[in-house]
């Protein structure tokens, strides 16, 4: 449904998103996590043809984002992390004009519109003005306008921003029957919320993917590993074996010439043991470093964050 | 097609809730009514000594010496109007933050560029359109000539739209609508005085200066003469300007 392949995206010279590859496929619910400036906005603007990319291709039903943009967007409906909407506008003239926009047929514009009213639960207020509604209900709006030309794909950035407990729980509730019928992407900070409302997480830090799995395979294999990237002066299978000897290590991969990645048993500080054995047999350290931040530290930064929040 | 005239139809139904909208067309006709009223009582203070006149050899003629001038001063009234119907169509959507709402939709760039465009031209059509009342009391008391009058507007509507594709490509470069607005102004009154200097540039820079020149263009159609180099101009100028409120939005994005 929707395939990302080594996407990259600067502002400058640093890249926001950094040869990002995943896929969702027909059906699922994917919950996209990151902390605050981890790329997932600039990533969903890529998707729905806002950005281009600087590089890496998207493709979403088999069309390109930037060779067939009109196609993509077609079928997509977007939330952005701010909800596009016009204050000045009556709840049902913008809904319409939505509608429009999206190439509903006018003979179904009215029950496509009154279909969306009904699931966002938008009924009390479709004649009152954007401006005047409450954050919460706004953001129904904004929900209501992605999904009113029953798009195959919804792409929600952030949609329970801002609102108050028990308007998130609405909003959870909401988006969780919506997976029923939509393939869902839904970028979050908070992992309570991913893990209520996805079947499967892409966690992503500083442009790149930390991890990637369902719920229950991350959690496993989250306490399992902790991983070094070390870069020596001698390379060869021989090195490789020997450092996969060592007690601490799981397993040790060269990717490329003297360039090795290890997974260790977590806690039994593994650097130790592995300099030591290197400066032993002589190999030439030239770098030994956990990989900044590992899966638990970036659970951690994520749990931490509104931990209150957990309905 | 089709969906630049969605957007124009949400656009024009925005501009008509505003109280800005009612505000500028009160001021707008209220000017546009004192000057043509002036012009008019002038011209039947002459009729009175018409006589005295025609012994000098000239006739009156109310296209001239009211319809005409009348129009020219409306291309200035809309002059000082039109920055202020413009800077809103792309400032507010990114002050809004609502222009993605258009982005993500199955749009061409170019299809909202012309809903823009056909919403602002709109708006200050009605309001052109409305003052026109002036030209029907005329009809009324006198027999002008049926011919200029309609060149006459379709000239004035080409240079609003002229300074419309210029407001619009203003309010593409920021998202603050009053520096738009003054982006607007100062240009489009820079290409209604550009002739100016003609007299003091050589005879080629002259002649260029004067073929510029916004106003310049519009004496024909006054006239009742519709010259293809006259209609080629104000169609290339607002082509030329929606061009580039193209290339910037695009450009916008790859930021
Ligand atoms: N228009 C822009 N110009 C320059 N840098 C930008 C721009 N938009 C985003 N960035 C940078 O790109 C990085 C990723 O931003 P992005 O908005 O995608 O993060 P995010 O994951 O959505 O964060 P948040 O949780 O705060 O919404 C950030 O470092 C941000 O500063
Ligand atoms: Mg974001």
């Amino acid at each position: 449904m929707i395939e990302v392949e080594n996407l990259t995206k600067s502002y400058g010279p640093r890249p926001a998103v950094d040869r990002l590859s995943f896929q969702v496929n027909s059906g699922e619910v994917v919950g996209f996590l990151g902390p605050n400036g981890a790329g997932k906005s600039t990533t969903m603007n890529i998707l729905c043809c806002i950005l281009p990319a600087t590089s890496g291709t998207v493709k979403v039903h088999g069309f390109d984002v930037f060779e067939n943009p009109l196609e993509v967007r077609k079928r997509i409906g977007y939330l952005p992390e701010n909800p596009p909407l016009y204050p000045d506008m009556v709840v049902g003239d913008f809904l319409k004009f939505a509608a429009r926009l999206r190439q509903v047929p006018s003979s179904k514009i009215k029950s496509s519109v009154d279909n969306v009213v009904e699931k966002c639960m938008l009924g009390d207020v479709k004649g009152r003005l954007i401006g005047r509604l409450s954050k919460g209900y706004q953001q129904r709006v904004g929900l209501a306008q992605a999904m009113v030309h029953d798009p195959a794909i919804l792409v929600l950035d952030e949609p329970t921003i801002g609102l108050d407990p028990i308007q998130i729980i609405e909003i959870r509730k909401l988006i969780r029957d919506l997976g029923r019928e939509h393939t869902i992407l839904l970028s979050s900070h908070i992992l309570p919320e991913v893990t209520q409302i996805c079947q499967r997480v892409v966690i992503i830090h500083e442009g790149r993917i930390a991890a990637m799995d369902t719920l229950e395979g991350l959690t496993a294999s989250l306490k399992k590993t902790q991983r070094l990237d070390l870069a020596l002066r001698q390379g060869g299978d021989d090195v490789r074996s020997g450092l996969a000897e060592l007690d601490c290590v799981i397993s040790a991969a060269e990717t490329s010439s003297g360039k090795f990645t290890l997974e260790c048993h977590p806690g039994s500080h593994p650097q130790d043991e592995v300099a030591r054995l290197v400066l032993d047999r002589g190999w030439g350290l030239d770098e030994l470093r956990p990989v900044s931040l590992s899966l638990e530290d970036i659970f951690l930064q994520l749990t931490t964050e509104e931990k209150e929040v957990t309905a | 097609m089709k969906n630049a005239l969605v957007i124009a139809r949400r656009e024009l139904g925005s501009y008509f809730a505003s109280p800005l909208f009612y505000v500028i067309a009160t001021v707008f006709l209220g000017i546009q009514s004192f000057m043509s009223y002036n012009i008019l009582s002038f011209f039947s203070y002459q009729s009175f000594q018409e006589a005295q006149i025609q012994q000098m050899g000239l006739t009156l003629n109310v296209n001239e010496m009211v319809i005409e001038p009348s129009l020219i001063n409306m291309g200035v009234i809309l002059l000082l109007m039109s920055p202020l119907i413009t800077m809103r169509s792309f400032s507010e959507e990114m002050r809004q933050k609502t222009f993605p709402l258009l982005l993500a939709s199955p749009v061409h760039l170019w299809e909202i560029v012309a809903g823009k465009f056909i919403a602002c031209l709109g708006v200050l059509s009605v309001l052109v359109l409305a003052s026109s009342y002036f030209v029907g009391f005329i009809l009324a008391v006198g027999s002008p000539e049926i011919g200029p009058i309609l060149t006459g507007y379709l000239g004035v509507l080409l240079m609003t739209g002229c300074y419309v594709a210029i407001g619009v490509f203003a309010s593409s470069l920021t998202d603050n609508q009053l520096v738009a607005a003054v982006i607007t102004f100062g240009f489009v009154f820079l290409m209604w005085i550009i002739g100016w200097a003609a007299q003091s540039a050589g005879e080629t820079a002259g002649e260029i200066l004067d073929y510029l020149s916004l106003v310049n263009h519009l004496q024909n159609f006054t006239q009742g003469m519709i010259d293809t180099s006259d209609l080629t101009y104000y169609l290339s100028f607002i082509a030329f300007f929606l061009f580039l409120t193209y290339r910037v939005l695009e450009s916008r994005r790859w930021r």
